[in-house]
């Protein structure tokens, strides 16, 4: 028989064990999920992103956003009073990868999209404390200089396609153009402005 | 629903992990000694060493314990498509605990506590209500938790943001148009004027709508933008600048100024134009709550 001795001393086996172990559960919680219809449904009217949007969408991620901000209204009042409706898991079939965050150093943003004008989200994000006095977010002037490289959009486009999101041919086609001269900025904007606009009622 | 291929997966897995911690418990406990001992496991680091003593009985019932709350905890929350049998009451019936339904009690709850309190808000006009020190307190939660990101928390707004306290109002501040106001939103649509003026005629249209509101500024070149002032700007901003809250065009007589008042923010305001937007409420807070905001709002600009 095994003895922890064995364990402790061989590093691989313990690497397998350990993984196995923190596996378990997620093959009951999270494993039969992969087939079920409720996680895998879109929910009506969802989209996949514009090409402008999805630009916006991986700025998100490059300056971290969701390192501080979570996107994902959990089902309690305080939650749904202060942000809107909660998430469900229809409106991120699309998401690859989600970017539901697990840290809320800034509000929730699942449901930002409508809530502050365009004008507003350019003076937050080029200097958030123009605005918010007491805020300790950090400032993106860049985003006003930069232009979003449209070479790469297809791909992503392409790339998310393989994985499920109903990209159509001309979406693609029409996807450098589409981003040609946009600031990052202006993507990211059009990005935020999306959020969670899908479901607008509780 | 689950197919049945999941539902076994998963009542296996959660079963057979609950009985095999039950077998790893009188596994590890067979062959061990019954008494205390001053034998050592055999190992030490920097002279630590430790007793091979058996574990504590209480100790070794926790973990029996644990199986029986998995027991408890299963038959309570449910298992796959087993619903388990806590309830929660929503629409006054008990139904089966889900988080859905655990929020639409919480919510339900609140809703029938508070709903007389609306309704007596929205009941009572906005005008009155403004007086009303607990509609006003309320009136203020709710403005730093929705407005206050523009607005700022005192309500004095900021570069391109209204101040709601300083009398000045672009759409009008009774309080029937503060409520419509909020309830629908605003477009503000000040056009460019570049393509129209010239770099010439921005330059001298700056120092004329300066000298509306008492400013330093050039008279000559003042003089001379008076006439495409009359042209152009008067049909929003009036003959006389006073402005029209029926367009959202500002007074730019009275030295207030939403994107600033100096020689260069007036020009880029004159060359790029500007489209101030608030977003409508309605359906994000609904009417009541609009209506006690309409209240607060309209209470600032009320000493």
């Amino acid at each position: 028989m095994i003895k922890h001795d064995t364990i402790e001393k061989n590093l691989p086996l313990m690497i397998v064990m350990i993984v196995i172990a923190l596996s378990w559960a997620g093959m009951v919680e999270i494993v039969p999920l992969f087939w079920h219809e409720d996680t895998n449904k879109p929910v009506e009217g969802l989209k996949p992103y514009t090409a402008v949007q999805l630009e916006g969408r991986d700025i998100y991620i490059r300056e971290g956003c969701h390192v501080c901000h979570t996107q994902m209204v959990r089902p309690f009042r305080a939650e749904t009073e202060r942000y809107g409706p909660y998430s469900t898991s229809g409106e991120s079939v699309y998401e690859h990868p989600f970017l539901w965050g697990s840290k809320r150093t800034g509000p929730d943003l699942a449901r930002l999209g409508g809530r502050y004008s365009d004008e507003w989200h350019r003076a937050h994000l080029y200097n958030p404390r123009d605005v918010v006095p007491e805020s300790v977010m950090p400032s993106y002037p860049w985003l006003f200089e930069n232009k979003v490289d449209g070479r790469l959009t297809p791909k992503k486009m392409e790339a998310l396609r393989m994985v499920g999101v109903p990209y159509t041919d001309e979406d693609i086609e029409g996807a450098k153009e589409a981003v040609d001269g946009v600031t990052e900025i202006e993507a990211l904007v059009a990005y935020l402005q999306h959020l969670g606009t899908v479901v607008t009622k509780r | 629903m689950l197919s049945t291929f999941w539902q076994v997966w998963i009542m296996a897995i959660v079963f057979g992990s609950m009985a095999g911690c039950g077998v790893l418990i009188v596994y590890s406990m067979r062959g061990h000694r019954k008494e205390e001992t001053t034998q050592t496991t055999g190992h030490e680091y920097d002279g630590i060493e430790e007793y091979d003593n058996p574990l504590p009985r209480w100790w070794v019932y926790m973990f029996w314990a644990t199986i029986v709350f998995g027991f408890g905890y299963v038959g309570l929350y449910g298992l796959g498509n087993f619903d388990g049998f806590l309830t929660v009451k929503v629409d006054g019936e008990p139904v089966t605990w889900t988080s859905t339904n655990q929020w639409k009690a919480e919510v339900q709850a609140y809703d029938e506590k508070l709903a007389p309190l609306f309704d007596g808000y929205l009941a009572t006009p906005v005008a009155e209500l403004a007086k009303n020190e607990e509609a006003l307190q309320t009136g203020q939660r709710l403005f730093k938790s929705n407005c206050s990101v523009c607005h700022g928390t005192s309500a004095m707004g900021a570069q391109g943001f209204p101040n709601l306290t300083d009398h000045d109002w672009l759409y009008g501040g009774s309080p029937e148009k503060i409520k419509e106001t909020i309830m629908y939103g605003r477009q503000g649509a000040m056009p460019a004027w570049q393509a129209v003026l010239g770099d010439e005629g921005v330059i001298e249209m700056a120092e004329y709508v300066r000298s509306l509101s008492g400013l330093p500024h050039d008279a000559e070149a003042a003089e001379k933008a008076a006439p495409a002032f009359a042209q152009n700007c008067s049909v929003c901003h009036g003959a006389d600048g006073k402005g029209n809250q029926l367009v959202g065009a500002p007074n730019l007589t009275d030295d207030i100024w939403l994107y600033g008042g100096s020689t260069k923010q007036i020009q880029f305001t004159l060359r790029n134009g500007r489209a101030g937007k608030m977003p409508a409420q309605k359906e994000i807070l609904g009417e009541d709550k609009v209506h006690v905001l309409a209240a607060y709002i309209y209470s600032l600009s009320q000493n």
